[in-house]
């Protein structure tokens, strides 16, 4: 007589110390075995698209800060460039570099939380603390330039909300060379530890038609090998001003496109976007920090798609106009809510142990994926 | 010995018998979990570029006496589906496991428990236990993430203990003793004795025993390692993974009792690490006792080389922990079963050669 038997199901979330946020993952398991994911969203979900069109548009970008939490000016920049674009208003040169500055402080703030908790997820505790500790000093620069940590409210249609602290460019100065021999010591500890390559390359490997398929950006896709970031493909604001590198994961560890390549093209990342705030500040012009736009802001009939690149890929705003002070509709394009769709696939066949690498490897934020 | 004096003292064997056996909870494992715990907060905090506890006390000493405090006011939850006799027991039956090893550990020449002559067969039988009450707690709290915890855990303790007691076969071959209490005595007075560098040996056995016997200090310290659960593997309680694994369903005092239990197994197993390799109680240097012509300061000054090379490699586990990052589990198996366990064969049977020759 056989013995019956059945899979084990195994929820994952939303109260686990590693899903990051309140996702909850459905896992059948045989053994450790993954047979199947099934991610299930929502926990999260604010209605913001909808919340939006209540609202009139400058109002809207305090709710855009928190869509992606670790990434709130990268947020609002997308929304601020997306409106430019509609109502066809020039804006100072200055704004524009500090946007891009503050653009790639947060990039650098959101990997470097990326980076501390996939650390944790793998077991190794020290490297988040570390990693935190520089976040800490580029929220600081936040605080001085705005007043807030996390949710900015910085970056205003035609405008910022204020300029930069007097400190500001000394500050930056500072950690930024501080930054570097830090980013040194997250490699020395984590990058080429070799338990942290055991767990991490050949795992979750994403080749590269899969990701395109899925519609997977940001570093995500650049670790599987494609060079495509919207910061050079599809030129915004003052980046082609600056020389930086657009780094590519070359499977190093492993096979392109595996943890380790989607962990380490972060930390690349962050060296670039340090290039880019040396370059930024040092070439800043003087002037004026808002241009000349109505209180009311009526932008004309009509609609806009417009895409930066987020810490996390294409961020994308698509807002239509009926010529009042509410928008009609803002949809969001997020790339987290696109990448994990792909997470089914990666996981497949590997251990539950993985299921925690990958999903820690992509760098989801449930605040943008339930918006 | 300690019991003999206790009994001329008191005149009372049973009562003897009672302190003895009661001593090393009141004078070592409490103390012992009390600042290690508090140690691990402050060396990690430290690692880190934190603090740690600063609130309790000066530095916040008083921390864990806080947790604790708090730990026993706290209600003792059972959860409906979990099987409450297993449940109930599991956490004692670890506890046993990891307090009965510290009947034979030597912490001194005066200061031992008992003199058993199986004195490590003892302590790996007795640490078996602690098997049994993870896997029972596992099992019991009806939560999967316990199970595959519990799981995880058993498959890796026993996998381990092959190393482990290959290498021990080895000292055994070597030494041609089990006691634990002989043993130390064989790695008298100087660091050089230390079976580390090849024990009381001399000549060119020497030479050829240091670098195998530095190969098994580090086999079965890895080793040891996975038997207490530590990183890189602490796979059974991977919070990340797991929740806290087998504890998971655990609060309050029987959490505690867990918490003490692996506090106590981490010294157990420096203790053995020490004993086995670094003299035990023996000081590298000789003693000042013989010295000052004072024999009542030996014993005292053996628990203090003692106490500081067992909390020397807690030290280290702490190090390791707040450094590595943490195996998956089929790579820990594949670990043990391809590297560490045919090692251990090659040098049992060198040494086996060796003592031939």
């Amino acid at each position: 007589m056989a013995l019956k038997t059945e899979e084990m199901v195994l929820n994952m979330g939303p109260q686990h110390p590693s899903t990051h946020g309140v996702l909850r993952l459905e896992l059948q398991l045989e053994g450790e075995i993954i047979i199947d994911v099934i991610p299930h969203i929502g926990y999260l979900h604010r209605c913001f698209e909808k919340h939006a069109e209540a609202m009139t548009y400058p109002q809207v970008i305090p709710y855009t800060d928190r869509m992606d939490y670790l990434a709130s000016m990268y947020n609002e920049f997308g929304y601020a460039l997306a409106m430019e674009r509609l109502m066809k208003i020039e804006i100072p040169e200055r704004v524009e570099y500090i946007r891009v500055i503050m653009g790639e402080l947060q990039r650098i703030a959101s990997h470097l939380v990326a980076l501390g908790t996939y650390g944790a997820d793998i077991g190794a505790f020290t490297p988040f603390l570390f990693c935190f500790r520089d976040r800490e000093r580029i929220l600081h620069l936040f605080e001085i330039t705005c007043g807030a940590r996390l949710l900015y409210n910085y970056i205003w249609i035609g405008g910022v909300s204020h300029d930069l602290h007097p400190d500001f460019i000394r500050l930056t100065r500072e950690f930024i060379k501080d930054f570097r021999p830090n980013l040194k010591e997250l490699n020395d500890l984590l990058s080429y530890n070799r338990i942290f390559i055991e767990r991490t390359a050949n795992v979750g490997v994403l080749p590269l038609d899969t990701a395109i398929n899925y519609g997977v950006t940001g570093p995500n896709l650049r670790a599987s090998g494609m060079k495509w970031d919207l910061r050079k493909d599809d030129p915004y604001s003052v980046y082609h001003k600056f020389d930086y590198e657009i780094p590519v994961g070359s499977g190093e560890k492993g096979k392109t496109g595996d943890c380790w390549d989607r962990y380490f093209i972060r930390v690349r990342e962050m060296e670039e976007s340090i290039k880019i705030i040396e370059q930024a500040i040092e070439t800043i012009p003087d002037g004026d920090v808002s241009s000349a736009i109505p209180k009311r802001i009526k932008p004309p009939e009509g609609q806009i798609y417009t895409r930066v690149e987020n810490p996390r890929g294409e961020l994308g705003y698509f807002i239509i106009s009926d010529g009042s002070v509410n928008p009609a509709r803002v949809k969001v394009r997020a790339p987290s809510f696109v990448t994990m769709q792909v997470l089914p696939e990666l996981c497949k066949g590997f251990m539950v142990a993985d299921v925690v690498a990958i999903l820690g490897s992509i760098d989801i934020v449930l605040g943008e994926i339930d918006r | 010995m300690m019991y003999d004096w206790l009994n001329n003292l008191i005149g009372s064997p049973i009562l003897a018998m009672f302190i003895v056996s009661l001593l090393p909870l009141f004078i070592f494992i409490l103390p012992f979990a009390l600042l290690a715990v508090l140690a691990e907060r402050k060396v990690s905090a430290h690692m880190q570029d934190r603090l740690g506890p600063m609130r309790v006390g000066y530095h916040g000493i008083l921390q864990t006496v806080a947790d604790i405090i708090k730990l026993l006011q706290k209600e003792d939850l059972v959860a409906t589906a979990t099987d409450k006799t297993l449940f109930n027991f599991a956490p004692l039956l670890v506890f046993i496991g990891s307090y009965a090893a510290f009947a034979v550990i030597p912490f001194s020449g005066f200061f031992i428990g008992s003199k058993i002559d199986l004195g490590i067969i003892f302590i790996v039988g007795v640490t078996g236990l602690v098997v049994a009450g993870i896997l029972m707690a596992g099992w019991a709290s009806n939560n999967k993430y316990s199970l595959l915890g519990a799981m995880r855990s058993a498959a890796q303790i026993i996998s381990y203990e092959i190393p482990t007691l290959l290498i021990i076969l080895t000292v055994i071959m070597l030494t041609g003793t089990l006691s634990l209490y002989d043993l130390s005595e064989l790695q008298t007075a100087y660091f050089w004795n230390w079976l580390i560098l090849g024990g009381p040996a001399i000549g060119i056995e020497k030479i050829l025993l240091i670098p195998l016997m530095i190969m098994g200090c580090l086999i079965i310290y890895t080793s040891t390692l996975a038997e207490v659960n530590r990183t890189p593997f602490d796979i059974p309680e991977a919070e990340s993974e797991l929740v806290s694994g087998y504890h998971t369903e655990y609060s309050g005092m029987k959490f505690a009792m867990f918490f003490l239990a692996e506090y106590a197994n981490m010294f157990a197993v420096s203790a053995i690490v020490s004993v086995i390799f670094f003299g035990g109680y023996q000081s590298p240097f000789g003693y000042l006792g013989n010295t000052l012509g004072l024999p009542w300061l030996i014993p005292i000054e053996q628990f203090f080389w003692f106490t500081a090379k067992g909390l020397f490699f807690v030290f280290v586990q702490m190090w390791l922990r707040w450094t590595l990052p943490r195996f998956r589990v089929d790579q820990l198996m594949a670990f043990c079963w391809k590297y560490l366990i045919p090692i251990s064969f090659v040098i049992l049977l060198l040494v086996g050669l060796i003592t031939l020759i």
